[in-house]
């Protein structure tokens, strides 16, 4: 959907850059009687980089792949909370516990009332096929990616929290006190909606979200990610094998995150 | 003609420094790196297209390309006493933002100083 947009702005780009490109024959001149004199002290003259991107850049978001997780909740221990402490250490998410603190991802134990069964897993946004939280956005900041990650755009987010309103799964936190000490790779501020991103900025870099990470360190290997739309990879051969729930299938928003043992 | 003529006072006032200039000029520190994604005149610029460009590349379409990225230019221009481009008023971004009166909104989200530095300090 933002592939015509993108385009354009590259068009606006080189069009700006052709434009400069006069006015910098000009500068050229002038800094070539000047030289290095024209720079405050302390300042290198710093040669133009190579106009070439780095080969082997990122291409960006594959529209093949569709980012998923099984979660086995046999293998789920109860009190466990290895994941939900990584996602908060990953992100730069507090540890606080007031209603009103962020949290991407919560441990929920569940019980079946006539048998007793008690099963524990952890919920966090399922990154729908269909997510009604980009359906309601007024501004277009809740957003699917070509990989099918749900995400907020928070430079266009106005902070109206109709998604957490439309989100059945109550994975969307609202950041109501200004931070400081952000990630680096993870920006927050105030007045924003948040989720969970299947920490998008290692799945960019090909690594594994934190808490699948934590998970296996923990020894319990109850969470596995991974392409579902490869037929090769370990995740689409599970889901194949073994059978898997998606939480609430009957509201058909499809689900990325898949449940074992439920 | 006018070109040379323009070299020329380019030339004398960059010899007699910014010092002598009745002009206050934004405090900017050394970078680290070799060079900068394009020629400083450019940047000076044209930073916030590129900026901007990067950003909805990279939160839209995932394009991590670190060449005009926010991390890349802070990874450079952090400033050595406070490891930031915007905790005092002599770092990078902010010491030419407030001489040029634009206010400077990315570090209410993101953070100002390269990786490492956050995490010394979360620790």
């Amino acid at each position: 959907m933002n592939t015509g947009d993108t385009e354009a702005r590259n068009d606006d780009a080189s069009g700006a850059r052709e434009a400069l490109a006069g006015r910098r024959a000009f500068l050229g001149i002038a800094a070539a009687g000047a030289g290095g004199a024209l720079l405050a002290p302390g300042i290198h003259l710093i040669e133009v980089a190579q106009a070439a991107a780095p080969a082997g850049a990122a291409q960006g978001a594959n529209p093949k792949v569709r980012w998923g997780l099984l979660i086995d909740t046999t293998k789920c221990a109860s009190g466990c909370n290895e994941c939900v402490t990584a996602c908060q250490t990953e992100n730069g998410l507090g540890t606080g516990t007031s209603p009103t603190d962020p949290q991407w991802i919560r441990k929920v134990e569940i019980k079946e009332i006539k048998t007793g069964r008690t099963a524990s897993l952890p919920v966090m946004c399922q990154h729908c096929a269909e997510p009604p939280c980009v359906d309601v956005c007024p501004t277009g900041a809740s957003f699917k990616r070509a990989d099918g990650i749900v995400l907020v755009d928070r430079h266009i987010c106005i902070g109206c929290r109709y998604c957490m309103m439309a989100c059945p799964y109550k994975a969307r936190s609202f950041v109501h006190e200004p931070l400081a000490d952000q990630k680096p790779d993870v920006p927050r501020g105030k007045g924003c909606v948040e989720s969970c991103t299947l920490c998008v900025h290692r799945v960019d870099r090909g690594g594994q979200p934190a808490c699948v990470e934590a998970c296996a360190k923990a020894g319990h290997h109850a969470m596995l990610f991974g392409d579902l739309n490869d037929p090769a990879s370990e995740i689409a051969q599970r889901v194949r094998q073994v059978a898997t729930t998606q939480l609430r299938a009957d509201l058909a928003v499809d689900p990325g995150v898949r449940y074992a043992g439920l | 003609m006018k070109s040379v003529l323009a070299a020329l006072l380019f030339a004398l006032a960059g010899s007699a420094g910014w010092a002598a200039d009745r002009v206050p000029r934004p405090a900017l520190g050394a970078a680290r790196g070799e060079q900068c994604v394009a020629e400083p005149a450019f940047m000076r610029r044209n930073h916030m297209d590129l900026l901007k460009h990067q950003r909805d590349e990279t939160v839209h379409r995932g394009v991590r390309d670190p060449r005009a990225s926010l991390k890349g230019c802070i990874d450079c221009h952090a400033s050595a006493e406070t490891g930031s481009v915007a905790a005092a008023k002599t770092d990078f971004c902010v010491s030419c933002h407030s001489y040029a009166a634009v206010k400077v909104d990315c570090f209410e989200c993101h953070a100002s100083k390269p990786a490492g530095k956050t995490m010394a300090i979360a620790r």
